[in-house]
């Protein structure tokens, strides 16, 4: 606990300790022999009084200080001034009390409810300064200095004044400061406060490096690609710190009502003073409830543990490579159940892959005559079949046939590599395979070797995540500009309900539209993208998710939340999280309100006491904050 | 333009929500929020108000929360 007390909170907590200690005797001693008794005679009341006097002044002298000051300052309905009126008011009713000869009490309670309100205070600040420095501290990617080679020397300058090409030196342990490339050494980098990607990543020469990562095993050179304010890590800090812009309705509706709260429970205090003691003649008794209505009156309890549930629940998303834009995307997020979802490059990897060869027996030589003829392709069917098979062979012609394939030719030898319709326009009879994927045939001197399929495959986390969705009862569609063959084998593949194929870009917001004028009001729609092309679809949609954010400044903006990592397996965490957040949300409002409500009642038909009170005050404060401190915590298990 | 201010010793959730409902009505003011977790003033003003506004803005602190202040 000690780590994380100020100077001037561990002073605090002496003078707390301290007077709760003298309150204690006093208290103690009093309930024991009776001060005012035993100091007898008309005025024995005055030796408690100055006791008690003592302690109230050395526990709330600042309390008094600060209301005196913002009376001056014209706020008048503040924390501070409510709890003067009320402690104050009990010290006089005793001291009315005393005069008048009645037994002597109140003056405990006054000194225990500023007591006990300057605790609650303590621990208010304690939790939310701790859980600031745990949020913050999650969020703690940005780079100190950086080590930039100079007339070959390193010198740590500030990373923003890097210029773009300058070398810089990252030794173990350090964070990288500027996107760039490496371009001597080998390391391993920790990308965990970046993605959430809890496997390190090897890089070498060659690779590019993003800013935020973490260095762990040998020292690396980069050369700088991007300015400091264009890179990764200042880009994701500037999103998380205006993370606290877009306020959540239900944040809006608690400053409302706390803005109306206080005067409401002030005047109803007044009335209660006034009316029945006016009519009963028992002032006392009727002003002492209504002074129980002002330690209940202030909304702290609602005003802070609302927005700190929120942040909680964007620090906690953060750990994870969810970057949320504030807390109403996540209060939006929580009611999504309708998931739009862009096909290449979020449900598949977006680029082809070969997926079997036929027959299976003959691989390795389909493979080599496919990769001798396409060898000097660029097209991505043709870098596919490269990637699997290094063997292609020399000396061959290459001729391309539009639309159809590629010839090689070599002295005798003619290879033929393309589609059914090269095959048949050579005289080759080749068996027609049906498949979802791109079917690229492979012939030699005129026989039919066989055949490749190549395919968009799906990301490995896709059917998961799709089946997690369906699960929560949410509704899941599919956008693709693919053939509806396509579209349907991906559906049936990963448990998509719902798709629409063959759209063109443009068609995607319509698509979308259309969606959300066929959806009930209360369903939200989400769609989710990889951010390519998708810009107007990600801002047209209730939310817009945009996956593998890093590098994509166009879907960042357009996007309210931003899964760092290039795959969909954080989705659903995003969604439990949302929702853990507005459980806690929604429990702290109603447990405040209940709680309050029922002291104001009871307060007002004389059946608690100020010590109630004051637990409805500061004590439902601190529950609260606990409450949603449970938001901030690990969401790596399936089951919360 | 957009600017941003940390807060310090913003120790009040209310006294946050009562700032940014002042600092909004601060004369040539477009948006602002105050953030109690994040201790984080946004102001969004033209350009040639923005001294004033923030000038102004700093009072306001001051008098909701006489502890708080903007670091310029």
């Amino acid at each position: 606990m000690k780590e994380y007390l100020s100077k001037k909170q561990k002073k605090q907590l002496v003078r707390i300790l301290v007077t709760l200690a003298a309150f204690i005797v006093v208290f103690a001693v009093d309930k024991a022999i009776d001060l005012a008794a035993s100091a007898g005679g008309r005025y024995g009341w005055l030796l408690p009084f100055g006791l008690y006097l003592a302690i109230y002044v050395a526990i709330g002298y600042d309390v008094l200080a600060r209301a005196a000051k913002n009376i001056a300052h014209g706020q008048v309905f503040d924390e501070n001034f409510l709890m003067c009126v009320a402690t104050l008011g009990a010290f006089a009713l005793a001291i009315y009390r005393g005069v008048a000869g009645l037994s002597i009490e109140g003056f405990d309670e006054a000194c225990a409810v500023l007591l006990f309100y300057q605790i609650g205070e303590f621990f208010q600040h304690y939790a939310v300064g701790k859980s600031r420095k745990d949020i913050s501290a999650l969020m703690d990617i940005r780079p100190d200095s950086a080590n930039v080679l100079r007339d070959g020397e390193a010198i740590g300058v500030s990373p923003d004044e890097v210029e773009v090409d300058e070398l810089i030196v990252v030794y173990p342990g350090e964070k990288v400061p500027l996107d760039g490339v490496c371009v001597s050494g080998a390391s391993t980098l920790d990308a965990k406060a970046l993605t959430g990607e809890s496997l390190p990543r090897e890089v070498g020469v060659g690779d590019s490096v993003l800013s935020g990562t973490v260095n762990l095993t040998s020292t690396l050179t980069l050369k700088v690609e991007k300015a400091y304010g264009e890179s990764t890590v200042s880009k994701i800090l500037d999103l998380v710190e205006n993370a606290s812009e877009k306020k959540s309705h239900t944040e809006n509706f608690i400053t409302k009502f706390a803005k109306y709260y206080t005067p409401i429970v002030v005047f109803a205090a007044l009335a209660l003073a006034v009316i029945p003691g006016a009519v009963t003649g028992e002032w006392a008794q009727w002003v002492y409830r209504a002074l129980s209505f002002l330690v209940v009156s202030c909304p702290c309890a609602l005003v802070i543990s609302i927005p700190l549930s929120f942040f909680a629940g964007i620090g906690a998303a953060s750990r994870y490579g969810i970057l949320i834009k504030g807390s109403s995307y996540l209060e939006q997020f929580e009611k999504a159940n309708i998931f739009v979802f862009d096909k290449t490059g979020t449900l598949t990897k977006g680029n082809f892959e070969v997926t079997s060869v036929l027959p299976e027996e003959r691989r390795q030589q389909i493979l080599r005559l496919a990769a001798t003829a396409e060898r000097d392709s660029s097209h991505p069917i043709a870098r596919s079949i490269l990637s699997c098979c290094d063997e292609a062979e020399d000396g061959y012609t290459l001729t391309n046939e539009a639309g159809m394939g590629v010839i090689a030719r070599r002295g005798e030898d003619e290879i033929l590599c393309g589609n059914i319709k090269l095959m048949s326009a050579h005289g080759v009879r080749a068996e027609q395979v049906d498949a979802t994927g791109t079917v690229v045939y492979v012939a030699k001197n005129g026989v039919a070797v066989g055949c490749i399929v190549i395919e968009d495959a799906l990301k490995p986390a896709a059917a998961d995540v799709i089946g997690q969705l369906n699960a929560m009862g949410a509704q899941t569609v599919m956008l693709t500009g693919d053939s509806p063959e396509v579209a349907a084998h991906i559906a049936s593949a990963t448990g998509i309900s719902r798709f629409k194929a063959s759209l063109l870009p443009a068609d995607k917001v319509s698509a979308v539209e259309e969606l959300l004028r066929d959806k009930s009001p209360r369903d939200k729609l989400c769609f989710v993208g990889d951010g390519i092309n998708d810009a107007p679809v990600l801002m047209r949609s209730d939310i817009g998710v945009a996956m593998g954010g890093i590098g994509s400044d166009a879907a960042i903006e357009a996007s309210d939340i931003v899964l760092m990592q290039d795959d969909l397996k954080t989705l659903p965490l995003a969604k439990r999280i949302a929702k853990k957040t507005m459980a806690v949300v929604t429990q702290n409002i109603a447990f405040s309100l209940i709680v309050k409500v029922a002291i104001l009642v009871l307060s007002a038909l004389g059946l608690t006491n100020m010590w109630i009170a004051v637990f409805g005050d500061v004590g439902v404060a601190v529950l609260a904050i606990l409450n949603a401190m449970r938001v901030n915590t690990k969401y790596d298990k399936k089951k919360d | 333009m957009k600017k941003v201010y940390k807060l310090e010793d913003l120790d009040c959730a209310n006294c946050a929500a009562k700032m940014e409902r002042c600092i909004r009505q601060i004369e040539g003011v477009q948006g602002a929020t105050v953030s109690f977790m994040a201790q984080r003033l946004t102001i969004e003003a033209n350009e040639e108000d923005m001294d004033r506004v923030v000038r102004e803005a700093a009072k306001v602190c001051k008098r909701i929360e006489p502890d708080c202040s903007i670091v310029m």
